[in-house]
């Protein structure tokens, strides 16, 4: 017998670490020619800080206002985390519920893809009017509602888009429902929740500083906008870059997660971030 | 006792009014090797797939070792595959050959034990970490055939295996099978569209009409066992070749020439 | 087994184009249920305040009139004369009208250079490698904490909000365009190929057709997105025109009349839902094949 597939080549570590550096070095290349430009430009065309600081003096009020920018990135974090972890629970439960109750999910279907286009953003003055302003609530219900419509609606496409051939080979086991849930529908719909739930992590720091614009207290929606009213734009954009990095942590976070859940996924490269 | 006694099944689609089965009487004894044929809607695989309780017939009744279809279906009485593999992704070959066992309760280390016969069944020792997808079509299959035979079903449906294959993968594999058969003396019901496989394999091949599906004749087949790659050169083979294309001609086959059009494939 | 798989596709399609009372008695009924959806999630509502209010549950928050008003007083509200003058819903009627402006411009040009963004990448990996994780990462920036500095940039006007419109647009139509270009299968490609075809060709003939229903799929996120783009953008530029501007304004108002921001985010969730729906349609009238099969 011959072996047509041979045990994929693992190569050496080395090997490996070596041709993702390359891969990387564009990417590199663009960040340091990105930031030469910038500095550069300043200086030539002699801009007006107010349009756009040095990205030497953005880094040097970061680094001298890391506590305050910590503090308040902290809050937010915390407020994107509460909001993520609740609207996506929500959403994977229910999902759940709806896949289970055909019917029903059918019937609420058009309902949840007309929420799913509702700018959910302009209910935030609302969280604030139900809960108490001072508190993280209304910013972590925010962030919840908007996580968690994508997450429901990715969820209930994952759980109810199996193979029918393998619900069929279940079924000739003798296998039940339950058992067809836990096989089949949970595993071929975790690719489509983590891509879900890599959305939300964005959606969720989203949610938690566009909420402090209806009022909030010492978090980074409020850093920003108040450096921007005093022009103190160094300061904003230290503010911007605190939320970037807790935003892209948010991400890479939920993507290592994912990379350990889905190693059997082929498709897990091609599927991208979208 | 009579493996699968089928008598007076009808099966019709309300959607498009189609009569996918009608009437149909069959009997398949312990150890018999039958090859379902016909062309392209003619309902071989709605056969195998009432014979399974994976559909409900509209009319007649399905036995399986004397019990009806769904209680053997309950009772793990038989293995199925696919037309195509439809292995799990998310597991590792070795964890989808397991699968049945899982189901049927079988503890860790006997269901060890068993994979790793079944992988040594199939020859395929050393690839049970591997994902399906990083295995070929072939190979895929085998884990199929695999994970069908893992709990030592008397009584294995098979639904157009081989179809997606190239021709040389498959006649391996048709050996291969016939090997599995008589080791495990099992009984299989074998759905194809190919006349030679189906006379290679099989010591009776049921030839099918289509709409309505009937059953249009059997063909014994009286080869020598144990067939090997010399079998289809025997003249013999030929002849029985010969005789089933003749049945399917009278069934209209040409007409649509899927069959005629896969035999010189 | 093949030919007889696509003879059968081409029985099933109905060639009349004239509507099957069958079709008629499912649309019926696919719209019946949504109004009965509607109404019991109304009566849901209306339940829920009820046993909140008479058992005086705090949890999650205290329920009253304003808190969570009637459904029924929130419908009122818009007939109701604002301050100025007009009535509330031609009010809100116009800060949609020029809401919607500039979501449209924000998502035309989201959509065009996210489009032309996906060509130029699809055409080198180079490129591919060096921008891509930027267009990544430039997504996981709060586009509010952004948008500030737009205003700064580009003054204080319904351009800026457009911008701003446009950075949330782009995205999904960059990612979802390259794989659509991507999506055609070898075989097509060496066709083309033996015909000698130029890259251009290529693209046109191939790539683009081939993309539509992965650049429909991303149209419809970036529909929502614009919008929700251009009333984030509008917060922070103190433009008052828009819907944007209404909710920072009944927000302030919330504890004397609360039903007007309601109606504020029922004309705002009207916004969104029609950019969708005129998506959805569009994508009727293009891709004549089957839609998105993977999202």
């Amino acid at each position: 017998m011959t072996v047509v597939a041979e045990p994929t080549p693992s190569g050496t570590v080395l090997a490996t670490v070596r041709t993702r550096l390359v891969d990387w070095i564009p990417a590199i290349v663009v960040f340091c020619a990105g930031i030469a430009v910038w500095q550069l430009s300043i200086e030539i065309f002699n801009i007006q800080k107010f349009l756009l600081p040095k990205p030497g003096a953005i880094i040097s009020a970061f680094w001298t206002q890391r506590g305050a920018l910590w503090r308040a990135g902290w809050l937010t974090l915390k407020e994107a985390l509460g909001g993520f972890a609740l609207g996506s629970a929500a959403g994977i439960l229910v999902a759940t519920v709806l896949a289970r109750f055909r019917r029903l999910g059918e019937a609420l279907m058009p309902i949840a893809i007309a929420a799913n286009a509702v700018p959910i953003i302009a209910f935030s003055p609302i969280f604030n009017a139900w809960f108490d302003p001072l508190s993280s609530k209304p910013r972590m219900a925010t962030a919840g509602v908007l996580c968690f419509f994508p997450v429901m609606v990715n969820t209930l496409r994952g759980l109810t888009s199996v193979r029918p051939a393998q619900v069929e080979l279940m079924r000739s086991y003798a296998g039940g429902e339950l058992q067809i849930f836990r096989r089949v529908r949970i595993p071929t719909a975790l690719p489509f929740v983590f891509s879900a739930l890599k959305v939300a992590t964005v959606l969720a720091m989203i949610g938690a500083i566009v909420a402090d614009y209806f009022g909030s207290f010492g978090s980074l929606g409020i850093t920003i906008k108040n450096s921007v009213a005093l022009f103190d734009f160094e300061t904003a954009w230290a503010a911007i870059l605190m939320a970037s990095i807790l935003g892209v942590l948010m991400y890479v976070a939920v993507s290592l997660v994912e990379r350990i859940v889905l190693q059997w996924d082929p498709t897990r490269q091609e599927r991208g971030t979208a | 006792m009579t493996v699968v006694a089928i008598s007076g099944v009808t099966k019709t689609f309300p959607k498009g009014h189609v009569t996918a089965l009608q009437e149909i009487d069959l009997q398949i004894e312990p150890g018999e090797f039958v090859s379902l044929i016909g062309p392209s809607g003619c309902g071989k695989s709605t056969l195998l797939r009432v014979i399974g309780d994976l559909t409900a017939p509209s009319a007649g009744t399905v036995e399986v070792n004397g019990k009806s279809a769904h209680h053997a279906r309950l009772d793990h009485d038989y293995g199925m595959v696919f037309q195509d593999s439809v292995l799990f992704d998310w597991r590792t070959v070795a964890k989808n050959i397991g699968l049945p066992l899982e189901m049927l309760g079988f503890d860790r280390s006997r269901r060890k034990q068993r994979v790793d016969e079944m992988l040594q069944l199939v020859e395929l020792q050393g690839f049970g970490d591997h994902h399906p997808w990083q295995l070929s079509g072939g190979m895929q299959m085998r884990v199929a055939i695999a994970r069908a035979l893992a709990f030592e079903p008397a009584l294995l449906l098979m639904d157009e295996p081989f179809g997606a294959l190239d021709e040389m993968t498959r006649e391996r594999l048709n050996i291969e099978l016939l090997d599995i058969w008589r080791r495990m003396s099992s009984t299989i019901v074998f759905v194809t569209h190919s006349i030679s496989e189906a006379v290679f394999l099989s010591t009776k091949v049921v030839v099918m009409s289509p709409r309505p599906g009937r059953v249009a004749g059997t063909v014994d087949i009286d080869l020598p066992q144990p067939r090997s790659g010399d079998t289809r050169e025997d003249p013999r083979f030929f002849q029985k070749v010969t005789e089933v294309r003749e049945l399917l001609r009278g069934v209209g086959a040409d007409e649509h020439g899927s069959v005629l059009a896969e035999e010189r494939a | 087994m093949a030919q007889a798989g696509h003879a059968a596709a081409f029985r099933g399609r109905t060639p009349t184009r004239a509507l099957q009372p069958a079709q008629v008695r499912a649309a019926a009924v696919r719209a019946g249920t949504v109004v009965g959806v509607l109404l019991a999630l109304w009566g849901l509502w209306e339940l829920y305040r009820y046993v909140w209010i008479r058992e005086a549950w705090t949890w999650p928050f205290p329920v009253n009139d304003t808190t969570l008003p009637h459904i029924h007083s929130i419908f009122q509200a818009l007939g109701q004369p604002t301050s100025q003058g007009p009535l509330l819903i031609t009010f809100l009627l116009h800060a949609a009208w020029f809401t919607a402006k500039e979501a449209l411009v924000g998502f035309g040009l989201g959509a065009v250079v996210g489009f032309a963004l996906a060509v130029a990448l699809v055409h080198s990996r180079l490129a591919q490698r060096a921008l891509l994780p930027y267009i990544v990462a430039s997504q996981t920036i709060p586009i509010l904490a952004v948008a500030p500095m737009v205003v700064v940039w580009l003054k204080s006007g319904w351009q800026s909000v457009a911008v701003i419109a446009a950075y949330l647009t782009f995205f999904p139509v960059t990612i979802n365009t390259l794989r659509g270009l991507q999506s055609a299968d070898t075989a097509a490609h060496e066709l083309l190929r033996s015909y000698a075809a130029s890259r251009w060709k290529v693209l046109w003939k191939l790539r683009v057709p081939a993309s539509m229903p992965y650049l429909f799929s991303a149209l419809k996120v970036s529909a929502t997105a614009s919008v929700v783009g251009a009333i984030i953008g509008e917060l922070p530029s103190s433009i008052q025109g828009g819907l944007g501007g209404a909710i920072l304004n009944f927000n302030q108002y919330y504890s004397i009349t609360p039903a007007d921001l309601w109606a504020t985010n029922l004309i705002a969730a009207a916004l969104g839902i029609t950019f969708f729906v005129a998506v959805v349609l569009a994508e009727k009238l293009v891709v004549r094949r089957a839609p998105e099969q993977r999202a």
